[in-house]
């Protein structure tokens, strides 16, 4: 494999891998803050119970997420040092930025948070917490101020023969339009991903009959946060995408396999497509309904493939390629909204329990609620692949391909090697991370209570 | 004082926070098998940086930040050149990070002794990387006419580069040593002292030789002179007065001159480099400088702006959480407790 393809692939498995812990950190570490608000105002302490109870899943999965972010720092030099060198004036703003006003407030204030319960006030403790979930939370919006940049590049300007962009106006990357629909998203999916997170496991106890009363009092609160929180996520995404038909048209009609532009332009209900050839071998297709989806009427011009093609090549030149991935932006686009939708049917199922105040039944369906862990991961993986894959052969729209954005004097082998080295090195952490929290999740509070209860007695005798 | 001399002041600053911050955890962690007898006392010894660690290696992840927003030719070619190294040390720091997070969650010895490897490693191998980065920076590498590394792996592996190495490896384990016997108590207060006495020697012979070494391997003598001027010597001073207080058992005066040291030493290669970030070995004319490859006036006033504003915020913030666990940690139940979490 040539030097390129290898660094895809490398910045691919750390993207992802490092995205399959950040999204629970960011949800998790609000709900987390909010079980430990309720027991400061409640002195309840089953919402103490709760916060040390989460708190310690949210503590085996945020170590994750930190250590694979300073390879995801440090590769944009190593791997992709002339890109940058092109936008480092533009990128490496937010990302220093993220560091100082964003890491160093969650790292810092989870440390005492973790060691502090001792030896803080009960209020002070818990502004703690919060202060880790702020920090996470402001992480996520420095970090995609940066990644808007890549998908929609404003506020620079183009110097030295075009060899590098430079800042021209801050404001204009700071409110990037893409950023206010891209952050929102991405944040109420964290927050989705953490309700979801929190009621399978719940309902995995509720439906041994296990701790009832703990996991009662966390599917309350996971199921009224999840369903704002995933109401948000699709009204959200369907601005995004409305947003995405205008910036990166490209995208979307890769997203949805329709290779001639359309008024009033169908959605693809199924499509098995020949990606070499550029043509449908088999499809079916909702009349109008992606125009909808584009304008919110059945009307409406939406761009097609190879007329975008023709459109870029009079742009940036001709004898290139400007299709992305079609089969990889189709699929990931359709798992992301069908994981998505049927977290919303799942939550709005839990919340209709709670509000009538019943017991989950204990059939074979509900027996497998607790396996919704999944889909949360499926569609934040998939979200990444469409918005990353689907941007390319750009690594900054308009502005720069990926194949020119690699290292100039890296050689294949050495990324062959890395690689193959970081990705067995993520799968067992990865297994040993899972380990841990199905051993804690399974175990359920009693067990921490168990163990406080037992240091307690000690230091009362000493 | 123009914006690029104020970004080149602020990376130093950055680069000695993560060193005089991360240093004595790393050294913490080097020392773990060697104090960490049985399982509390390991517990312990990872409980004095248990708060901090974290904390501390943002200083590393904002350096490099700032160095990709202020100067993006110098962090292209820098983290593109120093392939190898910098992977080694990021397998290091992933290995080290999870090991303090999941060592106590499991109570199977053999889970336990493997995170507690993986926390040795993971800190013993940046603590001997860092050493080596820097005195290549300060001796030169290769580089071509168009600012890109030149060299390969080996290169980076020359024996002044090794002897920097040692003098951080052998320095941050002294400065954890001498942390240790700041925060604990006991029997482990006594092993941390006698080790922080026995390794302090060997830092100061490292440290000369190094040193003289400098004087035949970098152009120092043409930059400081012959008599290198008081921060150079501060490190010096500091280093040797670190010791006579370990001897006499002022932990605090031992720790804060060790900081000075390391202050002094970051401040020194520093300003050895200055106005150069990257020294071309050989051709002057291929030096990555301040000038040559920073970012534009526009990002350098801003970021200008938002570290003036938030450096200051950190430090007091961090500075508190120092003082919330400002107390030794005994083998008593209640700080035994928080070692579970």
């Amino acid at each position: 494999m040539d030097l390129v393809t290898l660094s895809r692939w490398q910045f691919a498995i750390t993207c992802v891998y490092h995205f399959f812990f950040v999204p629970l950190t960011l949800g998790l570490s609000v709900l987390v803050a909010i079980m430990e608000s309720i027991y400061v105002r409640t002195g309840n302490m089953v919402y103490k119970q709760m916060t040390q109870f989460w708190g310690k899943l949210f503590l085996i999965n945020f170590g994750m997420g930190v250590v694979t972010g300073i390879v995801m720092e440090f590769q944009f030099g190593m791997n992709w040092s002339e890109y940058s060198r092109f936008v480092g004036d533009i990128f490496g703003a937010p990302l220093a930025i993220e560091a100082l006003l964003a890491f160093f407030l969650e790292s810092t204030f989870l440390g005492i948070w973790i060691f502090g319960w001792e030896k803080l006030s009960k209020k002070v403790h818990a502004l703690t917490i919060w202060l880790v979930a702020i920090g996470s939370n402001l992480s996520a919006l420095w970090i995609l101020i940066a990644n808007s940049f890549m998908q929609q590049p404003l506020g620079y300007k183009l110097v030295e023969g075009g060899s590098r962009a430079i800042l021209e106006d801050f404001s204009q990357v700071v409110f990037n339009p893409n950023v206010w629909y891209q952050f929102p998203h991405v944040v109420f999916s964290g927050f989705t991903t953490a309700a979801i997170f929190v009621l399978g496991i719940s309902t995995y106890h509720l439906l041994r009959k296990k701790s009832v009363d703990f996991f009662r009092k966390s599917v309350q609160i996971a199921s009224v946060f999840g369903i704002v929180a995933t109401l948000l996520v699709v009204l959200v995404g369907h601005s995004q995408a409305q947003h995405m038909v205008k910036t990166q048209p490209m995208k979307m009609a890769a997203a949805e396999a329709l290779w001639r532009t359309a008024d009033p332009a169908s959605f693809s209900l199924l499509t098995i497509g020949n990606e070499s050839e550029l043509r449908d071998v088999f499809a079916i297709r909702i009349p109008g309904v992606l125009s909808f989806l584009a304008y919110n009427r059945f009307s409406g011009e939406v761009k097609g493939i190879l007329d975008l093609q023709a459109e870029y090549e009079q742009t940036y030149g001709e004898g290139l390629s400007y299709i992305p991935p079609i089969a990889v932006s189709y699929w990931s686009f359709r798992v992301m909204v069908g994981a998505g939708m049927l977290m919303l049917l799942l939550i709005a199922i839990l919340l209709f329990y709670v509000l009538k105040k019943k017991d989950l039944p204990r059939n074979r369906w509900t027996m497998l609620l607790p396996f919704m862990i999944a889909l949360p991961y499926f569609a934040n993986t998939a979200g990444w692949m469409l918005t990353e894959l689907g941007r390319q052969p750009w690594v900054v729209f308009g502005l720069m391909r990926t194949e020119d954005a690699v290292s100039a004097v890296v050689q294949p082998g050495m990324v062959l090697t890395t690689l193959i080295i970081f990705t067995l090195l993520y799968g067992l952490l990865m297994a040993a991370d899972i380990y841990l929290l199905v051993k804690y999740a399974k175990a359920g509070p009693q067990e921490l209570q168990k163990r406080t209860v037992l240091v307690e007695e000690e230091k009362y005798y000493e | 004082m123009d914006l690029n001399i104020v970004w080149f002041v602020l990376i130093a600053v950055l680069w000695t926070g993560y060193f005089a911050l991360d240093g004595f955890d790393l050294g913490v962690g080097i020392l773990l098998p060697f104090l960490g007898k049985d399982d509390t006392k390991r517990r312990i010894i990872l409980n004095t940086i248990g708060p901090h660690w974290d904390g501390n290696e943002v200083w590393l992840l904002t350096a490099g930040g700032a160095t990709f927003a202020a100067f993006p030719g110098w962090y292209a070619t820098l983290f593109s050149g120093f392939y190898f190294p910098l992977f080694l040390i990021l397998i290091a720091l992933i290995l080290r990070g999870i090991a303090f997070e999941f060592r106590s969650k499991d109570e199977n010895p053999h889970w336990r002794s493997l995170w507690d490897w993986c926390a040795f490693v993971g800190s013993l191998i940046p603590a001997l990387l860092w050493g080596v980065a820097f005195a290549n920076f300060v001796r030169g590498v290769p580089i071509s006419a168009d600012l890109q590394y030149a060299g390969g792996f080996w290169n980076l592996l020359n024996p002044f580069a090794l002897l920097g190495g040692l003098v951080s490896l052998t320095g941050f384990t002294l400065y954890g040593a001498v942390f240790l016997s700041l925060k604990t108590t006991g029997d482990l207060l006594e092993k941390a002292r006698k080790t922080a006495w026995r390794m302090w020697p060997v830092v100061v012979m490292v440290l000369i030789a190094y040193t003289v070494a400098s004087y035949f391997a970098t152009d120092v003598l043409a930059i400081l002179g012959i008599n290198p001027g008081v921060v150079p010597i501060g490190a010096v001073l500091a280093l040797l007065a670190s010791g006579w207080f370990i001897r006499n058992r002022r932990e605090g005066w031992a720790f804060t001159l060790l900081a000075l040291t390391v202050i002094f030493v970051m401040a020194t290669i520093f300003i050895e480099l200055f106005p150069n970030v990257l020294v071309s070995l050989g051709n002057p004319a291929n030096n990555l400088t301040i000038y040559n490859v920073s970012s534009s006036p526009t990002t350098l006033r801003l970021m200008t702006i938002i570290a003036a504003i938030f450096v200051p915020v950190v430090l007091a913030y961090q500075g508190w959480s120092y003082w919330v666990f400002r107390k030794r940690i005994s083998e008593k139940p209640e700080d035994i407790q928080a070692l579970k979490y």
